[in-house]
């Protein structure tokens, strides 16, 4: 089968999968198909230098980037004979919402626009249904200690967690079992007031030192929203400023420099 | 790469060949990342994006040359800065350097 028609498939299946193509040096074009698990397919024409891209494309894979790698014509290091294009097919981030509320039909839009796959998880199954939430792709009827007890492995840098059930008796197993996953994002509604209570409740939690910094909450940047779809959009904005490390920097107008 | 799959089913299934053109590097500001993927067949439709509509009518040309062998498959530039590339820039006033291939892998 064709190295595209692979391709094709795995990004359809949404599973990881790594390209590279050499794009400058010798043998212009040629690819080698890196997917975790898998013997590689085709070849950038030698044997070492195949093994050397296999094991950083599978290293550029883990950490969802995409960028030209310069080699030797075997395979060395620090060596500019060859330009290798190292493209990673990620699969989509993962968003979970703790918490059947308002708000949540209207975050899991917002992330589904910013090509999250999103899950509704919420103890209560009377409104943890598909029919409330027929944008999110899972609805979980589950305590969240025990859903991320099942998941909690599979969240890494990219995922985010928001807990909207502002009530201690959920959001307490929420943010204690986020805490112990590598999620990137945690965030947690409710007032200061709410947040206050709820770290009285957490600090009887066996959580490691500063852990507790993780947690973004009040969630969200501060824009003024009042709408269950503007929280969502201060939410959304709040993951990937603080992905970026842009958090606090307010209005590009306001500030220098270049903007990409 | 994944939205133009589509296309490219659809294109090929009409046995049109198919260039595919995708930004390797960005020097400076670009619209988008690497990994930014336009695919145009031989007659000239075109699917994806690769800039913010800056280069893209220039790729189209160089795609469509790839296709007909007028061209080697290889990486050509776009922007002020860079002294061989082509007269089209970005307006954002960056580097942007894609690889043009025939989609015969």
């Amino acid at each position: 089968m064709p190295i595209y028609d692979l391709l094709r498939d795995a990004l359809r299946a949404e599973r990881p999968i790594a390209l590279a193509t050499v794009v400058d040096g010798t043998n212009v074009g040629a690819k080698l198909l890196v997917e975790p698990g898998v013997p590689v397919l085709g070849s950038l024409g030698n044997a070492d230098l195949d093994r050397v891209v296999a094991r950083d494309a599978l290293g550029e894979l883990e950490a969802g980037l995409t960028s030209i790698r310069h080699y030797g014509p075997h395979g060395e290091a620090k060596s500019d004979g060859v330009a290798v294009f190292m493209e990673s097919f990620a699969p989509p981030p993962h968003m979970v919402i703790f918490g059947a509320v308002d708000f949540t039909a209207a975050l899991a839009r917002v992330a589904k626009v910013l090509g999250y796959r999103v899950t509704v998880c919420d103890a209560r199954t009377v409104f943890a249904t598909v029919a409330r939430f027929p944008m999110a792709d899972e609805v979980v009827s589950e305590w969240p200690d025990r859903y991320l007890a099942r998941v909690g492995e599979s969240l890494g840098p990219r995922d985010a967690v928001c807990v909207l059930t502002h009530d201690l008796k959920f959001d307490v197993p929420a943010i204690v079992g986020a805490l112990r996953t590598r999620v990137g994002y945690l965030g947690a509604m409710g007032s200061r007031d709410t947040h206050a209570r709820r770290l009285i409740r957490l600090a009887d939690e066996d959580l490691d030192g500063d852990s507790l910094d993780r947690v973004m909450a009040p969630i969200g940047l501060d824009i003024g929203s009042r709408t269950p779809e503007e929280t969502a959009v201060a939410v959304c904005a709040e993951i990937i400023a603080l992905r970026t490390g842009h958090i606090g920097t307010g209005s590009l107008r306001d500030g220098t420099g270049s903007i990409h | 790469m994944k939205e133009v799959l589509a296309d490219i089913d659809r294109w090929r299934a009409a046995g049109q060949r198919v260039a595919m053109a995708r930004v390797v590097d960005v020097a400076g500001s670009g619209p988008r990342d690497p990994g930014a993927t336009m695919v145009v067949n031989e007659a000239g439709e075109v699917a994806g994006s690769v800039s913010g509509g800056c280069v893209e009518a220039a790729v189209v040309a160089e795609a469509l040359a790839v296709l007909c062998g007028e061209r080697e498959r290889g990486i050509i530039s776009f922007g002020f800065s860079d002294e061989d590339a082509y007269a089209v820039g970005l307006t954002c006033g960056g580097t942007v350097r894609l690889f043009v291939e025939p989609l015969d892998w």
